[in-house]
């Protein structure tokens, strides 16, 4: 009985959020076509659909998706590689995390934003400074989740393998990466989230190409219907790669 | 190294993480006075004796006092926003499964990609930096909110209702002092998510505040006074940062 009840309110739960998306959907067909809403305001949905069938058909944002992508890659994995070697050696002892953990979690704290216009002169408007900034922002999570993974991996693991008489490469492959690794994990989709979030932000404040900047272009040719369409395609793209790094984080956990 | 010193600087992780920082900075001072281009860098003694110039530039007071009072409404909005939202979720549990996805949802949305949507509708003045602002602040809250409100113990609710407390009491008395502690830990993130909305606007496009210093400064080639901007604002952060986090500990210590 407390089942059913339970299955019950979980479709009413689904209905409330159909009918939430469906209002929204019905309240913006209403406002452009019944309320006269201006166009360049708030674009017809329909009108927004069929842009975005268009832009998917079209193929035109290959160049800019090639471009943003490039720079995504290009940023995670320097702060990947970084991150995680400065986040292992700074583990090594309590003494280095108790110097250098504080450090790093306060430059954290910053919002490192700020330094786009210094990424920009030292970089130029090109993917150099997306990358750069790109890095910068992702490295903090994965050094600070690298050196939590390792520095908080059980002593009586650490001894039981040495007393058995484990080398450094045994003890290194067998016992602190699987026993750290899920930390780790979440520290690189986190860093990955954000890398991606800095990188189209750094497209859209300046920049020559890439899916931000075509955001922005749309938007000062006043090209409603495709700028909103655009941006729907963008979201996806975000979506999609963050689904595609959740996948990739919890195959990662089961294999340890 | 003599043992004395080597028990000092093991007791005090500090003093060795201030000569981390000491360290960077010579680095970079002779890495900017002789090897790089002045026209990108500038060494921290010159951006710091810069420091005063900088605040006496025509116009970058006022548009540091303008950034900080969009910072300031655009929190305050949030944290209202958030507030009535979360509670209005949190209380019910139908409301909470049905609407959380929803605001999880939104949450985890690039808001970066609309952006050029907010100039569009709320002008390239202060406007759409507070409302991009409150979009950035207002998530963190509400889900630290909701998530507060959840682990109250449904015990407290119904001894506090058997003993005939009105629903104003019931709200005040033990919904209220229970929320604090994850209201403030909200509050921090929403800061830093506020601040981030506001800058990320104001970096964007703006007629006279800290964004439309940093993109003349940058266009003039002058590093000095770009560095000198960007460190006051640097300071500005931790500082708001401290202050909530400090909140956040002094309200939370009745637990």
């Amino acid at each position: 009985m407390a089942r059913r009840g339970e299955r019950a309110s979980s479709l009413g739960s689904r209905a409330v959020q159909v009918g939430f998306l469906l209002g929204i959907l019905a309240l913006w067909y209403l406002a452009t076509n019944r309320w006269g809403v201006n166009r360049l305001l708030l674009p017809n949905p329909i009108a927004v659909w069929q842009q975005l069938l268009d832009v998917l058909k079209s193929g035109e944002y290959l160049p800019d998706l090639r471009i943003t992508l490039t720079e995504l890659v290009a940023a995670f994995a320097l702060s990947m590689t970084l991150g995680t070697i400065v986040g292992f050696f700074v583990s090594r002892t309590r003494y280095t995390i108790r110097v250098f953990d504080p450090l790093f979690a306060g430059i954290y704290s910053i919002p490192i934003i700020l330094f786009l216009p210094l990424y920009v002169l030292f970089f130029g408007l090109g993917p150099a400074s997306k990358i750069a900034l790109g890095a910068t922002i992702s490295f903090f999570p994965i050094v600070m989740s690298t050196i939590a993974g390792f520095g908080n991996v059980d002593r009586t693991l650490v001894t039981a393998a040495k007393s058995m008489g484990a080398s450094d490469y045994q003890l290194f492959r067998y016992v602190l990466v699987p026993a750290a690794l899920p930390v780790i994990l979440s520290g690189l989709r986190m860093g990955f989230t954000i890398a991606l979030l800095a990188i189209i932000g750094s497209e859209v404040i300046a920049s020559l190409a890439g899916l931000g900047h075509h955001i922005v272009q749309l938007a000062e040719g006043m090209d409603m219907a495709r700028m909103f369409a655009y941006i729907a395609f963008v979201v996806m793209i975000a979506a999609l790669l963050n689904a595609a790094v959740s996948f990739l984080e919890a195959r990662g956990r089961r294999r340890i | 190294m003599n043992p004395a010193l080597r028990q000092f600087l093991l007791r005090h992780g500090g003093v060795v993480r201030l000569g981390v920082v000491v360290l960077l900075l010579i680095g970079w001072e002779i890495a900017a006075r002789w090897f790089v281009d002045p026209m990108f860098i500038s060494p921290p003694s010159r951006v710091l004796l810069s420091l005063g110039t900088v605040w006496h530039t025509s116009g970058v007071p006022a548009a540091l006092r303008l950034t900080l009072f969009e910072l300031a409404a655009a929190f305050a909005i949030a944290v209202a926003i958030g507030l009535t939202v979360g509670l209005a979720v949190g209380l019910q549990p139908f409301a909470r499964h049905s609407l959380m996805p929803i605001i999880l949802l939104l949450y985890g949305l690039p808001q970066i990609t609309i952006l050029p949507l907010f100039i569009l509708y709320f002008g390239i003045g202060p406007a759409s930096k507070i409302a991009f602002g409150v979009t950035h602040g207002m998530f963190p809250i509400m889900i630290a909110i909701v998530a507060g409100v959840q682990n109250l113990k449904p015990i407290l609710l119904v001894s506090a209702r058997s003993m005939g407390a009105s629903r104003w009491q019931i709200l005040r008395w033990v919904i209220f002092p229970h929320m604090i502690p994850s209201l403030f830990a909200g509050m921090r993130l929403g800061m830093s998510g506020a601040l981030l909305g506001v800058l990320l606007a104001e970096l964007y496009v703006s007629t006279n505040g800290i964004g439309h210093f940093t993109t003349m400064f940058t266009e003039n080639f002058d590093p000095t006074k770009l560095f000198g901007l960007v460190a006051i604002l640097a300071a500005m952060a931790i500082v708001l940062n401290e202050i909530v986090r400090r909140a956040e500990t002094r309200f939370s210590r009745w637990r």
